[in-house]
């Protein structure tokens, strides 16, 4: 008896690992397709007869996804002049990965930042109006983004912020998710080490600083690596607040391509290419952070 | 005792002027750029509002022409769809695929993830733009397919028919959703608590009934908040609809969110776009108190 059911529940086990490796290598399968799409050939592209892999690897597409448009790699405004520095031209692409990468750094420097001071203060100060500040958070994480984009917009034109790259970083920043998660992280300092230090007349900026910062630290790392991603990966929110060649992130550049050229796949792949393969390497480097912090931010639920 | 009142007082003082100092960098983030517009889009879903001229107040006009709109019926009715088919299969999917990789060898159980949660990583306009490739009238490897194993008898315009459109952009969902859930669940599964298993399966209880009498209480939690994020992911879909079917064809594709973005960025109605959206915070706020409540009473 007891042999039988160790046998079914081995094929069980056997049966859903294939299954679910099918289902994996279906789930890789829009990844491959770009990625060896935007090698092809236009012949392969449009032909009805789909290439499994390419027989002839081509770089047809990325030089015309370069060559398109030009912009200067980068610019810097000094802020209240009308003074800027401009980097040298280069093709359009380049310079919206350039947005893209310093978009989403400045988006998570800044959201570690203020949300670990917010979340040691919310785990460890016991001050008032603590619990509605908190409930106030937790209200604001359940409604979703986007509702509020309308009168963001409106808010950043009038604050001149709109179709500068900081349009988009300043709502990621106060969006609470990251308070909350450093919140559940700061719950883990001891009481003793704090009081210790107190004792030893540290102020607060000193013992946030030397004692709780680094308990936090994986928490940070898992938060830093989680805001990379999404800001990278927020489109709705580039598309409201972005719209000249310069301003615009690869998520968007990619999305006007597609508008301008909707049959040309291959140079559409090209430009996906473009977008996915840094992430995903990021991705798979900083993976063991990433599943951390998606973990802890569920804990408490 | 007598001593410690004032102490205690002080030391709340001091907390407090902490507590705030430590919290003004992300207040002035989040109180900016995420309750002050959420105040406005309230406010001005009482107006009439568009570019370049002021508001008019107009009262409850917008909700009235809401609930009268059929476009807006309509694109009520697609997002329920989209959410009552999603939900149940990311939930379902997900639990099945973990609760047969958690206890796999590490490197294995990782890969499985790490596949599962890629479409999330790739974003969803490179993942848009390749599905749209996929479903192509011509060029597209579903027709191709299709047809060479005879399931279809001739080309379908995938995207471009009432029938199927809003079938696809499920289908594409559903891969760009079950990602985090699987990792929830792998870790959600890797704590419970090992001893009841073993007591339960020295007790000759069946694998089937270690999971549903054991681990599935302990990861309850987590099914809970799977549910609530699916159900708000599913409410937001956007770049798959915007990118693939800007709504059509002939709004068969339209759902909340995308009709929001029409109206506030097409049309220029603010006014009406954000008392859509009061609406919308409305209904996932009711369905995120209600998951709360069931899972509370079990």
């Amino acid at each position: 008896m007891k042999n039988s059911n160790f046998n079914r529940s081995t094929v069980y086990k056997v049966v859903s690992v294939a299954a679910i490796a099918i289902f994996a290598f279906l789930f890789a399968f829009p990844l491959y397709w770009i990625i060896t799409g935007s090698f092809k050939t236009p012949a392969a592209i449009n032909s009805t007869t789909p290439q499994w892999w390419p027989t002839e690897w081509v770089m047809d597409n990325y030089q015309k996804l370069f060559s398109r448009q030009v912009a200067p790699l980068w610019e810097l405004h000094i802020p209240f002049t009308k003074i800027s520095f401009a980097g040298p031209e280069m093709p359009a692409a380049l310079r919206w990965l350039v947005n893209t990468v310093f978009m989403a750094v400045a988006s998570m420097i800044l959201t570690c930042i203020t949300a670990a001071m917010a979340g040691y203060a919310l785990a460890k100060k016991r001050f008032i109006g603590r619990t509605v500040m908190f409930s106030l958070i937790v209200c604001a994480m359940a409604l979703p983004k986007q509702v509020i984009l309308i009168p963001l917009l409106r808010e950043m034109s009038s604050l001149e912020l709109y179709n500068t790259i900081w349009a988009v970083i300043f709502p990621i920043v106060g969006w609470p998710f990251g308070v909350f998660l450093m919140k559940q992280f700061a719950e883990g300092i001891p009481g003793e080490m704090m009081e210790a230090a107190r004792i030893d007349g540290a102020g607060e900026w000193k013992t946030f600083y030397t004692i709780a910062l680094p308990l936090i630290k994986p928490g940070i790392g898992a938060l830093a690596i989680f805001t990379f991603i999404n800001s990278w990966n927020d489109y709705f929110m580039q598309l409201i607040m972005l719209s000249s060649t310069d301003t615009l992130t690869i998520s968007l550049g990619i999305a006007k391509l597609q508008a301008e050229n909707a049959t040309d796949f291959g140079l559409i792949m090209a430009g996906a290419s473009l977008a996915a393969i840094p992430i995903i390497i990021i991705f798979l480097i900083f993976q063991k952070y990433f599943t951390k912090g998606i973990t802890m931010g569920a804990v408490k639920g | 005792m007598t001593k410690k009142n004032p102490m205690s007082r002080a030391l709340v003082r001091r907390e407090t002027i902490a507590g705030y100092a430590f919290m003004l960098p992300s207040l002035i983030f989040f109180l900016g750029f995420v309750i002050y517009p959420m105040v406005q889009c309230v406010f001005t879903s009482f107006f009439d509002s568009t570019m370049n001229r002021d508001d008019i107040f107009i009262g409850l006009d917008n909700y009235k022409e809401l609930f009268q709109d059929p476009i807006f019926r309509g694109a009520l009715w697609n997002t329920v769809i989209i959410v009552v088919v999603s939900v149940p299969v990311v939930c379902i999917f997900s639990l099945w695929v973990s609760s047969v990789i958690y206890d796999l060898k590490g490197p294995v159980c990782s890969a499985f993830r790490c596949i599962f949660y890629l479409p999330v990583v790739t974003g969803s306009v490179a993942v848009t733009v390749v599905w749209k490739w996929m479903f192509n009238n011509y060029y597209g490897i579903f027709n191709y397919v299709g047809t060479k194993t005879g399931v279809l008898d001739q080309n379908i315009n995938w995207l471009g028919d009432e029938r199927f459109a809003l079938g696809c952009i499920i289908l594409i969902l559903l891969t760009t959703s079950v990602g985090q859930p699987i990792v929830l669940y792998v870790s959600a599964l890797n704590n419970v608590d090992q001893s009841l298993v073993e007591a339960a399966e020295v007790d000759g209880a069946t694998k089937m009934q270690c999971f549903w009498k054991i681990k599935w209480p302990q990861i309850m939690p987590t099914t809970l908040y799977i549910l609530v994020i699916t159900t708000i992911n599913s409410f937001q879909c956007f770049a798959l609809i915007q990118l693939l079917t800007s709504g059509g064809p002939n709004h068969s594709t339209d759902t909340i969110m995308y009709y929001i973005y029409y109206n506030a960025f097409k049309l220029y109605r603010y006014g009406y776009g954000n008392a859509m959206g009061v609406v919308l915070a409305i209904i996932i706020a009711v369905l995120s108190a209600v998951q709360f409540k069931m899972a509370k009473s079990e």
